[in-house]
């Protein structure tokens, strides 16, 4: 068993080389920052899940009873809220992200240090002026703040919020602007755009999409709490306003949106299933393109979230055609990544049991997505239970699983230490149990009418409501699991050896924790991402150390 | 036939739709058993303890990648066609063989029969006739939801909305709020009463309404001044109404519209963003004076106006 | 003579250059679409609303939009005309150019000071003090909000501008650039630009609306 004072024997690496709290909040170092915002997220996390457990709660019994009609409102409204702004977008980018990058390309430190924890100071602004509008009464207009409902005629802190949502928008920013800048510019020797791993190419494109979403959200935003606190109508039918107008602007951000939180998502994906299988992902170059393809088709979709809220015909027909469109490249991911696993040699640690998990989930969320991009059909499951099963499938399903992956899989590099084994997968199993009761009886209940944001419902819809209720308290159990045994594993865990999952990445080819500067030399990389030979087990790492 | 778990439809619009759910189920269910199969037959024939042959894996097939690339880009071509040609049918509103008249509000929907009949939060149409829905919102964004007809419309403050089904089954059946518009959202639903016409007409006339919902719009087009410009005997110069609804009418800046629900009642609002060729924008505005269900009332009246009486 | 030395996580202070130049040019990317969203709403409003906007703008004043377009470009020209003494080694003329564009731009805030308050008497603010003329309708009043927000969002920006370009005219003094390495100047010099070039849009926009 390890101590403190063994803690203080090992060699320096950033997590002892200083002690002090100014150390920790002043720092500049990338891995830090990502500690730092993990903290952060971590605590969002379990506050849009507390909103979420008194909403599946309340929803057991069709009269509701366990709050009251506008505390409901402000339930699901915070719970949108948190979960979208400050749990999803930031969570594997400024978490994973933050601390992989330069590990991953070989370089000593993100391209602007400074303007890295600058990012997570603003987060946290935003993050307090957010949790001061839910604490003071709470927003009840949704988290798609529809005007003329969010501008006239709501009485909670919705400015607050909105003006939290803006300044949050600054922080993803400062991080995308960080990724973009860093992989052009400061990449290892070696290290050419096509030895990139799939996780820096999807972090590349998540952070494109950021920059050019992120500011029309910021506008869009600003203008409602304008319009909210100089009485004007920007957004206001009787001024001349248009509440379309603002639908178009807020999903023209919204929709790349969902995109920024499942491109990262799969970049996690792409690199444990090639580990885990032991052998190079299946169509590398197909992948990159679709990372791309997806990022840009993604700015093109917006209206189908307004094919009941009358657009014209034309351009809803439009809009469907291409959500059909952004689906293929989604698909090729998924075909390549079950090739992948052709003649691999497959073993079932955590991260790939998660891995595998997300893509069952993550299909079953594309294609119920193709359901709703079907203009025709939407006009039936717009608003309804059903779109709310699609999404939770692809963000929950996908993006959250994809995100504990990732966190099992660098964990030995992150900390040093060795999470337990069975703990995790036994918690990864129950995920994907719970996740499912709890989100597939919502497609049934869809279909059957029931309304979103609805805090009382018709009788015969609750058997399909406890079903729901009862998976979600199966949820709870899976991820507070990790907060204990991931706890654990920080001071009475085996310590890591720097590979020890035998990958092929730069990050893994640096002691594990890794020391402040990374790397004692700067690698040179002579090998692409994934040079796995799944007949012997062993590969051969970017750098060119091979393992047997 | 019964399915499990498949709710009753009862108008022509839920055969199309049911139809093509069907069909994308299908899809969905035969793509997840292959990508679901395939993985579970990888993960057990290659997990790492067997010694089946990895010899050869392949790295990249463009055979393969561009097979299932067209593969997926044909099937969800077919599918979209599909449903963008239903889209279509759906949201544009054939000839009528009755149009009512719609307001939503927090929290309640206000239903007018043309023949002045008014209802709240509960709708009857007469079977296997093409209803048509004008409906318009007092203050937030509502959608008018029947999950049985599998038809909703969002109805946004500031425009028109229309809305058209046929029903082909006697019966009760729901109808809901489907846009969040604040704390009574949830109980911003209703019923739509399907009767057979002769029940129906029955129905109408045991409801007691006074006038005609033309009349009572004639009686408002004089209460707000309407007729001193627009009437027979006006001299201000103003376009005439009779036979504009449903009419082209040239624009000053040269563009041609056609005069439906909602440029009729744009027309009356924001009287300054389309004005005749011909014609000085001297019209004063109505916003903020006239309600909703006052300006459909208007709006009814104009309608009357035409020669034949009908849409055209 | 100082000796440059490029920050920890750099290799050569050229890559630290490079990578300030591709940081401006995104950063610039995100202002971009930030006043794209602003001016594509104003357009869509206009084009909804042409009469009520036209009448309503005629009632700004043009001669301050103007000497302000006037001013705001030349000072664009003696920011690049600074950066190139610099680039020259000439420190002196350099210290000039930028106080001039300093001067230039503390200008641009004293018309639109001025402007200001003549629109608060010409009761044209909404919210604050704002009239419907006879014959005006609501979206007037919607043209005078997107006036606003525009000229104040842009104000913010140059005000920023002048304190980034301030603070280099006292780099420059100091010695801290040569020809080998200039990159913040540089950087500051494309900022500066860029909120010129949102001007070029806002003042046809805003000032030449239903006036040609």
């Amino acid at each position: 068993m390890t101590s403190f004072a063994d803690t203080a024997a090992l060699p320096k690496n950033y997590l002892n080389e200083r002690w002090s709290v100014r150390s920790w909040l002043l720092t500049t170092d990338h891995k830090r920052i990502a500690l730092l915002y993990f903290a952060s997220i971590t605590m969002f996390f379990f506050i849009g899940g507390f909103a979420a457990t008194l909403i599946r709660l309340h929803l057991v019994v069709p009269s509701g009873g366990l709050l009251q009609p506008d505390t409901y409102n402000r339930m699901f409204t915070m719970h949108g809220v948190v979960m979208v702004w400050f749990f999803l977008i930031p969570s594997i980018p400024a978490t994973l992200g933050n601390f992989l990058v330069p590990l991953m390309i070989g370089a000593r430190d993100l391209a602007f240090p400074r303007i890295n924890l600058a990012s997570w100071y603003v987060f946290n602004v935003s993050g307090a002026m957010v949790l001061l509008a839910l604490f003071m009464g709470g927003i009840d207009s949704g988290w798609t703040f529809y005007t003329p409902l969010s501008t006239t005629y709501t009485n909670g802190y919705v400015t607050l919020a909105l003006l939290a949502v803006f300044i949050n928008g600054f922080s993803t920013l400062m991080t995308a602007l960080n990724f973009v800048v860093t992989v052009h510019k400061m990449r290892a020797p070696g290290m050419s755009w096509f030895r990139l791993p799939l996780f820096i190419w999807a972090l590349y494109a998540t952070s494109i999409v950021m920059l050019l979403a992120t500011p029309v959200l910021a506008m869009t935003v600003l203008l409602v709490a304008l319009e909210r606190m100089a009485g004007v109508g920007i957004f206001d039918p009787a001024l001349g306003g248009d509440p379309l107008l603002f639908q178009h602007m807020f999903w023209f951000y919204s929709h790349p949106a969902v995109y920024i939180m499942i491109l990262p998502a799969m970049g996690v994906i792409s690199e444990v299933i090639p580990c885990f299988a032991r052998k190079p992902v299946f169509g590398y170059a197909g992948m990159t393109y679709a990372l791309m393809a997806i990022a840009v088709i993604g700015f093109l979709v917006w209206g189908h979230h307004m094919f009941t809220a009358g657009i014209s015909v034309f351009s809803a027909v439009v809009f469907s055609l291409m959500s059909f469109l952004v689906a293929v490249p989604s698909a090729i991911k998924v075909f390549n990544w079950t090739a992948t696993l052709h003649k691999g040699r497959i073993s079932f640690q955590a991260p790939m049991l998660y891995a595998l998990g997300f893509i069952g989930l993550f299909t079953v969320g594309g294609l119920t997505g193709l359901i709703v991009a079907t203009a025709a059909l939407d006009i039936h499951l717009q608003d309804t239970y059903f779109v709310i099963a699609h999404f939770h499938y692809v963000m929950v399903g996908g993006a959250v699983s994809a995100f504990f992956a990732g966190l099992h899989y660098w964990w030995p590099k992150i900390t040093g230490r060795l999470y337990h084994e069975i703990w995790a997968q036994i918690a990864a199993g129950l995920m994907f149990l719970g996740f499912n009761l709890t989100f597939f009886p919502q497609f049934i209940l869809g279909y059957l009418g029931m309304p979103r944001r609805y805090y009382t419902y018709a009788p015969e819809w609750q058997v399909w409501n406890v079903l729901s209720s009862a998976g979600a308290s199966i949820l709870a159990v899976a991820y507070l699991m990790p907060l204990f045994y991931l706890s654990w594993s920080l001071f009475r865990a085996e310590r890591a050896a720097p590979n020890p999952w035998r990958a092929t990445g730069l990050e893994w080819q640096t002691t594990s924790p890794p020391a402040e500067d990374n790397f004692s030399r700067t690698p040179t990389v002579t090998e692409g991402p994934y040079e796995y030979n799944s007949s012997t087990g062993g590969c051969v790492a970017q750098n060119g150390a091979l393992y047997e | 036939m019964w399915i499990p778990l498949w709710p009753a439809s009862s108008a022509i619009s839920g055969n199309v739709i049911n139809a093509l759910f069907t069909a994308e189920l299908v899809v969905c269910v035969l793509i997840l058993a292959l990508v679901f199969g395939l993985i579970w037959v990888f993960c057990i024939r290659y997990r790492h303890s067997t010694t089946v042959d990895r010899g050869h894996p392949s790295q990249r097939s463009w055979v393969f990648e561009i097979g299932w690339t067209s593969a997926t880009l044909v099937a969800f071509l077919v599918l979209f066609v599909w449903g963008a040609n239903a889209y279509v049918w759906l949201y544009e509103p054939p000839r009528a063989d009755l149009e009512l008249y719609v307001v939503g509000k927090q929290w309640m929907w206000e239903i007018e029969h043309p023949g002045g009949q008014r209802e709240i939060n509960a709708l009857h149409v007469p079977n296997g006739k093409i209803v048509r829905l004008v409906m318009a919102s007092q203050d937030v964004i509502h959608s008018f939801f029947i999950p049985a007809f599998r038809m909703k419309h969002d109805v946004v403050p500031g425009q028109l909305e229309t809305m058209w089904f046929q029903p082909t089954q006697t019966g009760t059946y729901r109808l809901e709020c489907t846009e969040f518009c604040g704390t009574e959202h949830a109980h911003m639903t209703g019923e739509v009463i399907v009767m057979t016409p002769a029940a129906y007409a029955e129905w109408l006339s045991n409801q007691g309404a006074d006038k005609t919902l033309a009349a009572q719009g004639e009686q408002l087009f004089r209460n707000y001044g309407c007729s001193g410009c627009h009437g027979v005997n006006s001299t201000v110069h103003a376009p005439s109404l009779v036979g504009l609804y449903g009419s082209l009418v040239h624009l000053n800046d040269g563009t041609t519209v056609r005069a439906d629900e909602r440029y009729i009642r744009d027309s009356i609002l924001l009287p300054r963003s389309q004005v005749v060729a011909g014609f000085a924008p001297v019209m004063p505005s109505f916003s903020g004076q006239i309600s909703e269900a006052d300006t459909l009332k208007i709006l009814a009246y104009i309608q009357s106006l035409n020669p034949s009486g009908n849409a055209p | 003579m100082r000796i440059l030395r490029p920050a920890t996580q750099f290799a050569t202070i050229a890559q630290q250059g490079e990578v300030a130049h591709l940081g401006i040019w995104v950063f610039l990317a995100t202002e971009i679409m930030f006043f794209g969203a602003l001016i594509f709403t104003y357009v869509t409003y206009r084009h909804l609303h042409p009469v009520d906007f036209a009448a309503a703008a005629a009632h700004t004043e043009l001669w301050c939009g103007t000497v302000n377009a006037v001013l705001l470009l030349t000072s664009s020209l003696t920011m690049v005309l600074g950066i190139d003494a610099c680039t020259a080694g000439r420190r002196r003329i350099a210290v000039r150019w930028l106080a001039a564009t300093i001067l230039l731009g503390l200008g641009f805030l004293g018309v639109k000071s001025y402007e200001y308050v003549a629109d608060y008497h010409e009761q044209v603010v909404p919210a604050l003090n704002f009239i419907f003329r006879h014959g005006e309708h609501p979206p007037a009043e919607l043209f005078w909000v997107f006036y606003f927000i525009a000229t104040l969002l842009h104000a913010v920006h140059m005000t920023i501008g002048l304190g980034l370009v301030l603070y280099m005219t006292y780099r420059v003094c100091r010695g801290d650039f040569t020809r080998f390495y200039r990159a913040p100047l540089e950087v500051v010099g494309l900022y500066w630009s860029f909120v010129d070039t949102v001007w070029i849009f806002l003042f046809p926009m805003l000032y030449l609306n239903g006036r040609s």
